[in-house]
């Protein structure tokens, strides 16, 4: 405030000269150090986390389908300026202070959101950190500079007499600073840096590599701690709902209601973010269980994978689809032991590797006589009594099972009529469709294949959406 | 394995030693950094390892005594010093979910023979003679120097792990807080050579056609223990498949050809004239390669990246040699002969003889009993070493302003503020 109110009568009477230093926000980039103490809306709340959580969906969806890093910056790009644009401060429109209001905010709600278990701080400060850099890259060089100018990053310039006693090939074009290694561990890691007693003598060109890592950082710290006081946050009933949710959307492969629901159902390819939403509604239960269980253990056994990646295959999921699913749902493994494990086997499915079969789903037959112990084959014949009907009533209870249904369903299983089962509770699911008791799959046909099952369910919600357009 | 099963301690062997050699006091000192008991001790995680693959983790300890008294009562076979956590890991079943994380560890590295297989053509998998310790010594210097001279590290602790590899233990202050990030970034400064690959493969580590400083002073060091080691010792490039092991890293067709057929005429050419041989082409950034294949540290990444690893403790017995896992002095590491450390068969009859010759009335203190046995020396050095330590602590103490007392101080700090 007070260097506001100085510059200005240094530079009364240039008009044309904007202070940008008295603005709330003068730069683009943000280090989130201040939590924002504005009043905002409820809607305001939740809607500007949505809207963030969108971008950094598509962060994470990137690293899970490998995009190269130009790739990443295209896409987190086009998404930001859709959900969350930030315009540069030269300009002089009234909405760059609002944006820059909307990204602080979002921010903070996310904060909230993602604090609560390790492994949402750590996917969050991921994806804040690589959103950070893209807006870093993208930034026009001179607020860049501007904001770099804002902060003391705690770096030595190094003079060159000491810059070459470390460095004998030093080039008295670059300047080098040093800071504490510890403080640039990615370069470090790579040789990038020469490090001399501790210090790691930075070249300018790198020196970014240092702001991202104190934001990272920072970010860290400061979620561990917003974790610790959340439970004393004196909290009133609106603001905990909407964080579940965000949280959860976050965990359950994001965006699947989101994106649909921005519009990027069009296109006929399936894509991986969808599975989890098309197993929900259209899935036989032997499906389901396999996509639960691979939810909540982020695993599945080798027969599990056979039995549901071949299924998705032939549901209509690419390569590039199926191996970006599974690799979201495996999180706890990294990359490398991924790749190595389990990528294989993915492509494998598709006829890729070794005998370069284009294998064929399990059908209902193959799946009735693999009666292992464990989650794959047919859970009509493989549950208990009990468990199936606890598993019938958790996966198909939003879709219309009702216990009361469950007698005529468990007396099909007890004369080991499984496909008749599974029929029934198909019938029953879709009776909201318009499909009554008998009709089974259409005109009367029985399950045979899970994957006929799948098709007909989603034809039949197509085609239900389209009678409510016509009418 | 054959020779080594003979050797393998009984449980009373074991117990004995524990009870009357084991230096709890020393090690907890080194622990410590301190006489009086601190977190670094009380919130530290021991794990023990019974027989038949019984695993016990998440204990900790008051003081030296406890531990002493819990391990006499298990008798394990040997037992490893993990991480010191936000609380007491005995705890762990009262406090909140997430709550017990790993915060401070010693930088940890452990170097072991088998990585060494494809190069050394002495012995092979769980053997180890004076001959292939050459190879540790030399990883020892420059892992050694790069830690000290690169990182700034001062407090470090060299121990043979009582077979066929070595483990060092850093203690500076600012290595033991470092993050996991952190330690994965100073392994993969360190790493050059992965263990169990190939030995010609081309290495990635110029940037711009150049060395970094680090690496170009290893390569100073690293090639007069080539000469000694890999060409005149070991005799790498003798046989066939040791000599084409070296031509595959040769990227010139034409010159490869040539050598061959030069080699094959006389099948007895020493290592050394091979090498000389290859020095006739301009091939620097090739024989650099080998150089560093054959010789640079081969580290074993898993121990060092993670705080929450768990490393065995000096002292401890390995199972199957019965050979003390002794630290070692840094300026003797060369004459280091492996065989020569005491088994702890031969440590219990040093003891034995002694007691033939003493008095017998005379009153027996078990906790000093190592002074008069083969352990001294190493010991010394470990007391020496957490000496140090303790000595860092102390001037850090005195350093701090007098006048505030130091509970608000901590209380402050636990904020992060």
């Amino acid at each position: 405030m007070f260097k506001g109110g100085q510059s200005t009568s240094n530079d009364y009477g240039s008009f044309q000269v904007e202070n940008f230093g008295t603005l709330k926000y003068p730069f683009t980039l943000n280090f989130y150090d201040e939590p924002p103490t504005f009043d905002v809306t409820i809607e305001d709340f939740e809607t500007s986390a949505l809207d963030r959580l969108r971008i950094l969906a598509e962060i994470e969806s990137s690293a899970a389908r490998n995009r190269s890093w130009e790739e990443t910056k295209q896409v987190t790009s086009a998404q930001c300026s859709k959900y969350l644009p930030l315009s540069p401060t030269m300009t002089k429109s009234l909405e760059r202070d609002a944006q820059r209001r909307r990204d602080h905010l979002s921010h903070f709600v996310l904060r909230l959101a993602f604090c609560r278990s390790e492994d949402l701080r750590r996917r969050f400060v991921k994806a804040e950190t690589t959103l950070f850099k893209i807006r870093y890259d993208e930034d026009i060089a001179t607020e860049r500079e501007a904001f770099l100018n804002s902060r003391d990053f705690n770096w030595i310039p190094v003079d060159p007499n000491e810059a070459l006693s470390v460095d004998k090939d030093y080039r008295k074009s670059e300047k080098y600073y040093k800071v504490k290694w510890t403080r640039v561990p990615d370069l470090v890691e790579k040789r990038k840096v020469v490090l001399k007693g501790g210090w790691a003598y930075v070249p300018s060109r790198e020196l970014s590599s240092i702001v991202f890592q104190e934001f990272e950082v920072r970010l860290e710290k400061a979620l561990e701690t917003t974790a610790r006081l959340l439970p004393r946050l004196d909290e009133d009933t609106r603001i905990v709902p909407i964080l579940d949710n965000l949280s959860q959307g976050f965990l359950s492969g994001i965006s699947s209601d989101w994106a649909n629901n921005s519009g990027q159902t069009n296109s006929d390819e399936l894509k991986a973010e969808q599975i989890d939403d098309l197993a929900k509604k259209h899935f036989p239960l032997c499906m389901r269980t396999l996509h639960s269980t691979l939810q909540r253990d982020h695993h599945l056994k080798y027969a599990g994978r056979q039995q549901y990646g071949l299924f998705l295959k032939v549901l209509g999921l690419s390569i590039e689809e199926s191996v970006a699913f599974w690799r979201k749902s495996f999180s706890g493994f990294t990359d490398d032991q991924f790749n190595k494990k389990y990528k294989y086997n993915i492509r494998h499915h598709y006829g890729l590797e070794g005998k370069r079969v284009n294998y064929p789903a399990r059908s209902c037959m193959q799946l009735l006589m693999d009666s292992g112990a464990s989650d794959h084959g047919c859970p009509y014949r493989t549950y208990s009594p009990e468990n199936l009907q606890t598993a019938l009533l958790s996966a198909y209870s939003p879709l219309g099972l009702r216990q009361s249904d469950l007698g005529e369903v468990m007396a099909a299983v007890n004369t080991k009529h499984f496909h008749v089962a599974c029929t029934r509770v198909y019938e029953i699911t879709h009776a909201s469709n318009g499909v009554s008791k008998g009709q089974g799959l259409g005109n009367g046909e029985s399950v045979t294949h899970p994957n006929e099952y799948a098709a007909k369910s989603m034809e039949l919600l197509k085609s239900s959406e389209a009678m409510v357009v016509d009418s | 394995m054959s020779s080594s099963d003979s050797n393998k301690p009984s449980p009373e062997v074991m117990l004995a030693f524990y009870r009357r050699l084991y230096p709890f006091k020393s090690l907890f000192t080194w622990l410590n950094h301190d006489h009086v008991p601190s977190k670094l001790f009380t919130q530290r995680e021991i794990a023990f390892s019974l027989p038949g693959d019984v695993y016990i983790r998440y204990n900790s300890f008051n003081t030296a005594d406890e531990l002493k008294k819990q391990v006499c009562q298990l008798n394990p076979t040997r037992f490893e010093i993990g991480p010191i956590y936000s609380a007491r890991p005995r705890d762990r079943k009262t406090l909140r979910a997430g709550t017990l994380t790993p915060i401070l560890r010693e930088l940890v590295f452990d170097i072991d023979m088998t990585d060494y297989d494809p190069v050394r053509t002495c012995c092979s998998g769980a053997d180890i003679c004076k001959r292939c310790w050459v190879f540790i010594s030399a990883a020892v210097r420059v892992m050694d120097s790069a830690l000290r001279e690169e990182f700034g590290y001062e407090k470090l602790l060299w121990v043979y792990s009582g077979r066929r590899g070595i483990h060092l233990w850093i203690s500076d202050k600012e290595a033991m807080g470092l993050t996991d990030q952190q330690r994965k970034a100073v392994v993969g400064f360190l790493t050059v050579v992965q263990g169990g690959k190939e030995s010609s493969k081309k290495l990635n580590i110029r940037n711009g056609g150049k060395l970094p400083p680090s690496l170009a002073k290893a390569m100073e060091y690293l090639k007069t223990v080539f000469g000694a080691l890999i060409l005149s010792d070991q005799e790498c490039f003798q046989s066939k498949e040791g000599y084409e092991e070296l031509l595959k890293a040769i990227p010139d067709s034409r010159v490869v050809d040539a050598l061959r057929t030069k080699w094959e005429a006389s099948p007895s050419r020493p290592s050394e004239d091979k090498w000389a041989d290859l020095h006739r082409h301009n091939l620097m950034v090739a024989l650099e390669d080998i150089i560093f294949n054959y010789t640079y540290p081969r580290l074993d990444i898993e121990v060092s990246k993670h705080r929450n690893h768990l490393l065995k403790a000096p002292f401890c017995i390995h199972p199957s040699t019965g050979r003390v896992c002794v630290p070692l002095d840094l300026d003797m590491i060369e004459k280091f002969d492996p065989k020569e450390v005491p088994t702890v068969q031969q440590l219990l009859e040093e003891l034995d003889n002694l007691s033939k010759v003493q008095d017998p009335s005379a009153p027996r203190e078990h906790h000093s009993d190592w002074e008069k046995t083969s352990l001294k020396p190493y010991i010394d050095i470990l007391d020496r070493h957490a000496q140090s330590l303790v000595g860092e602590t102390r001037k850090d103490n005195r350093s701090k302003p007098v006048s505030t007392s130091p509970r608000p101080l901590s209380v402050i700090l636990d904020m992060g503020l």
